[in-house]
């Protein structure tokens, strides 16, 4: 049942910026992060770099600067809370808090911006959602035309879109993945039963495999029936909340957050299964953060976050997965999605996965965990710096030679494509759940 | 407050997007890496893109009488990029090319830009290394790093930054731009100007190219790491490695307090009642030399009643030194102010020292852990504080006097690597003596007679 709470009790970072002057204090301002800043290494003005961003916000809470100066927004912004700076800072310092509680008191004094306004009243409602997906699938073929490919169905913004939506980089070169007829959740049953479940799971499919590659998710429903796994799939399941999270509106992501605990827990299952680290790391910690201060939902957070596992943790940590004996001839490289890496700390297994398939020839690049420049929507709000991420990843994806680049995060798979498409060599891109799923299949198919 | 007129000359001397003026940025350049400094903010942040470029600034600055602080990545920690008297701070994050790798003559010719790091990645391709290795290889800019002669780990056999700068670009406070040295390992032409300039901290000129020394990278290399339980034996074991003809590329020490915090943090397997940790390892051009060392440091460690382990693999190698990259990490989650010193003594006086900084932490109350390189005599007691407790500042405070006047009763310096910037101005008398202060000054007012450059630097002087 959806237990309507009240306000939380106890404040958290998101509600109180005070409360993260604390995480500011652990800063020593050392410089590590200039490093591996994806943004910094881009456009090098101390501004775009943590150690900067952390003495503009220090200087706010001791009111040196004023939280709505345009440039304190834009700086706000100018972040694709990557992490990687966290991985590479020995103060530790949480910056990904500061960097998120500072967007949600610029959203409690300004309010949200009117086009987030409406985009993100609509995931907030998950029937308006998945109606307008499917009406702007059936309309896509007016703003997009299809592009040819052999693998999925692409499309590149048609010319008067393209016109309008260049500035955003969707100018009429970029190619996407086309929004599916049939969404991945109206495809799958409620439950897929197997003979003798050695667990069960329900499998969070969020919006990206649910609207642009529900062909994902019917490969991760075959490799779990491969390796008896029951799965649910709740249908009452919504968007994870990290879009609107990482936009500051606090408020609309805890909603979100406790109908999704709701649905978990209506299914009786031993795991919540991801496909996609965005939404993995947003269950795994960010609704334990939110919810920290509700009574009733904060210890459901904490049950269910300890109970999130990404596709690949589940075959190779817990259930020892069956090794593939399908060929499949292709010479991989393997990109580590910032959030899968480093907010889930999952990215021996997949390549474990990948490396179990016969054929297979790994290649490692250059940097596999740098930023592609995707940040959810950061690449239409920045094309800019976004491209140059985006450039420098698909060079050392390149100088592999790799003929596929296999990702675990669908965020990253659309800005790879483009990105291959532009300035690669236009390898394939996959999640790594289609390589698995693909070489089981070829099992039973004898090759020629 | 800079004149209007002066940011719309800047702005047609670099392009207007190179200027930064509004206040959030100028907050972002208010401060560097040094722990428990003052913040200012400057007027302006102005990003060259040549030389010429640089020496139109100059002119700007000095016709306007308007202070410049030449800025690296900000990662030094004497305080030396702090904007103390506002002015214009000269960002060198633009120039950033590597102009020359000569693998011919072993040398590389970069803008001061360039991130050192990025310079060996580069040299690495061909077999090459340029040595100066300070902590923050990875952000730290080569004009930065000769401006404040950086050392490092591998300082004993390898040496600092002063040793590999062989030639430079400098644009002098009159705006004139000078040219010396070069590629010949030879040159005793006019006055050694690199070495005036390196470690000037950007108070005489400001360096606009450079032009290093490169080696070739050791093919072999052998980890150790030794604990002891007690500090002599620690400091007999580093005499005994040198008297026995081994130069260690790195010899590191790690004192009792670091042991135990480290251990708490990292829980790598250190010894928590060991009195200190040496950190070894020996490379070189022919496996058997290097195995023929790697002998000799086992033998005199067993003498000195050290207990030893050897990395036999790279994983290994990587755990052993895992130790002592956690160090400044599990140091700092104890606190929110990170003092991080250098005093430096000669080598034979290390175990000396390291009971000097224990007394000294126990003197004042104050957290101390004790790392650094002890090849060279050069330690870093590190103290940790929280920030906001006056109290405490004032008793590390004191603890900081203390060791500064302890490095120098067992004949060391102030300085082994960090510089002296705003951070150690103060001491600088007691180991130059009045008469070495004057020298200082009439260097630095026959260069920069409107002390326009980095001014609050380094050396007192009048203000115009």
């Amino acid at each position: 049942m959806a237990v309507k709470t009240k306000t939380p009790t106890k404040k958290t970072f998101f509600d109180d910026l005070e409360l993260a002057r604390k995480e500011i204090d652990r800063c020593m301002k050392c410089g590590n992060c200039m490093a591996v800043c994806p943004v910094y290494t881009s456009d090098k003005s101390e501004m775009n770099v943590a150690r900067g961003k952390i003495a503009v916000c220090e200087a706010v809470l001791d009111g040196e600067l004023d939280l709505d100066d345009p440039l304190v927004y834009k700086m706000i912004f100018n972040c694709l809370v990557c992490k990687s700076c966290m991985d590479n800072c020995p103060a530790e310092v949480n910056f990904d808090k500061i960097m998120l509680s500072m967007r949600a008191a610029l959203v409690r004094k300004k309010g949200l911006f009117w086009v987030k306004k409406i985009i993100f009243g609509m995931i907030k409602n998950q029937k308006l959602f998945n109606t307008g997906m499917k009406v702007g699938s059936s309309f896509s073929g007016l703003a997009f035309r299809d592009y040819d490919s052999d693998n999925q169905r692409l499309v590149s913004p048609r010319a008067p879109f393209a016109f309008v939506g260049r500035n955003m980089g969707l100018d009429s070169n970029r190619v996407m993945p086309g929004l599916a007829g049939k969404p991945f959740r109206d495809r799958v049953p409620d439950v897929v039963k197997v003979a003798n479940p050695t667990t069960k799971v329900a499998f969070f499919s969020g919006c990206s495999t649910n609207y642009f590659y529900p062909e994902v998710g019917m490969d991760i429903i075959e490799i779990l029936k491969e390796n008896n796994v029951e799965v649910h799939i709740p249908k009452d399941q919504n968007c994870c909340g990290l879009a609107v999270f990482a936009h500051g509106d606090v408020e609309t992501a805890r909603k979100l957050a406790r109908k999704n605990i709701d649905a978990f827990e209506r299914t009786g299952v031993d795991y919540v299964l991801v496909s996609c680290g965005s939404c993995g790391g947003c269950l795994e910690h960010d609704y334990r953060e939110l919810l920290s201060g509700d009574p009733v939902y904060g210890p459901k957070a904490e049950y269910w976050g300890a109970r999130v596992l990404e596709l690949s943790e589940l075959l190779v940590d817990v259930i020892k997965y069956r090794k593939p004996t399908g060929r499949i001839d292709a010479v991989v490289t393997y990109h580590d999605s910032c959030h899968l890496k480093k907010t889930m700390g999952v990215f021996t297994q997949p390549r474990e996965i990948i490396k179990s398939i016969p054929g297979i020839t790994f290649r490692e690049m250059s940097k596999p965990d740098a930023c592609c420049g995707s940040g959810g929507s950061y690449v239409l709000t920045h094309p800019k710096t976004g491209a140059e991420i985006g450039k420098r990843k698909i060079a050392d994806v390149n100088s592999t030679g790799a003929d596929t680049i296999a990702t675990g995060c669908p965020g990253c798979a659309m800005q790879l494509l483009d990105f291959s498409h532009r300035y690669g060599n236009d390898q394939k891109v996959v999640h790594y759940a289609s390589l698995l799923a693909e070489s089981y299949r070829r099992e039973k198919t004898p090759q020629q | 407050m800079i004149d209007k007129a002066v940011i719309e000359r800047l702005k047609e001397i670099v392009g207007t997007s190179n200027v930064l003026s509004q206040k959030v940025d100028l907050m972002t350049y208010s401060y560097d890496a040094t722990a428990d400094m003052p913040h200012e903010l400057p007027d302006v942040v102005v990003m060259p893109g040549g030389t010429e470029e640089v020496q139109s600034i100059v002119d700007l600055a000095r016709e306007n009488k308007i202070p410049i602080y030449p800025r690296g990545a900000g990662t030094n920690l004497c305080g030396g990029c702090i904007p103390l008297k506002q002015g214009m701070v000269l960002s060198f994050q633009r120039m950033n090319k590597i102009l020359d790798v000569d693998t011919e003559n072993l040398t590389a010719t970069v803008q001061p830009g360039v991130v050192i790091q990025e310079l060996n990645d580069l040299v690495a391709k061909h077999g090459l290394i340029y040595p100066p290795d300070p902590g923050t290889v990875t952000t730290a800019t080569m004009g930065g790093s000769v401006a404040e002669n950086s050392g490092g780990l591998r300082g004993l056999k390898y040496g600092v930054t002063k040793h590999y700068v062989m030639g430079m670009e400098v644009v002098l406070a009159n705006g004139k731009k000078v040219r010396f040295g070069g590629k010949t390992v030879k040159n005793v032409t006019a006055y050694d100007f690199s070495n005036l300039f390196v470690g000037s901290e950007g108070t005489l000129g400001i360096i606009t190219e450079i032009t290093s020394k490169l080696i070739p990278a050791a093919r072999h290399h052998q980890s150790m790491m030794a604990t002891f339980k007690t500090l002599e034996d620690a400091g007999n074991t580093v005499a005994g490695i040198i008297a026995a003809q081994v130069i260690p590329a790195t010899l590191e020490i790690m004192d009792n307090e670091t042991i135990r915090i480290v251990e708490n943090y990292a829980k790598v397997g250190l010894p928590d009642d060991a009195a200190a940790l040496l950190l070894i390892e020996v490379d070189g051009m022919a496996e058997s030399v290097v195995q023929q060392e790697a002998e000799a440091v086992q033998k005199v460690v067993e003498h000195n009643h050290g207990d030893l382990k050897v990395a036999t693999s790279e994983a290994e190698r990587d755990k052993l030194w895992s130790a002592r990259r956690s160090a400044l990490p599990a140091l700092a989650q104890l606190g929110s102010c990170v003092i991080i010193e250098d005093a430096t003594v000669p080598r034979s006086m290390i175990t000396k020292m390291l009971v000097a900084c224990a007394g000294i932490a126990k003197k004042h109350n104050v957290t101390i852990g004790t790392f650094g390189h002890a090849g060279d005599g050069n330690l870093h007691p590190t103290i940790i504080a929280d920030k906001n407790d006056r109290d405490e500042m004032a008793r590390v405070h004191a603890a900081v006097d203390d060791i500064f006047a302890a490095a120098l009763s067992f004949g060391g310096t102030v300085s082994g690597e960090h510089g002296i910037g705003i951070a150690k101005m103060k001491y600088l008398k007691d180991e130059l003596g009045e008469n070495g202060l004057g020298l200082m000054k009439s260097i630095k007012e026959a260069l920069d007679p409107y002390n326009i450059m980095n001014p609050g630097k380094m050396i007192p002087v009048q203000e115009v």
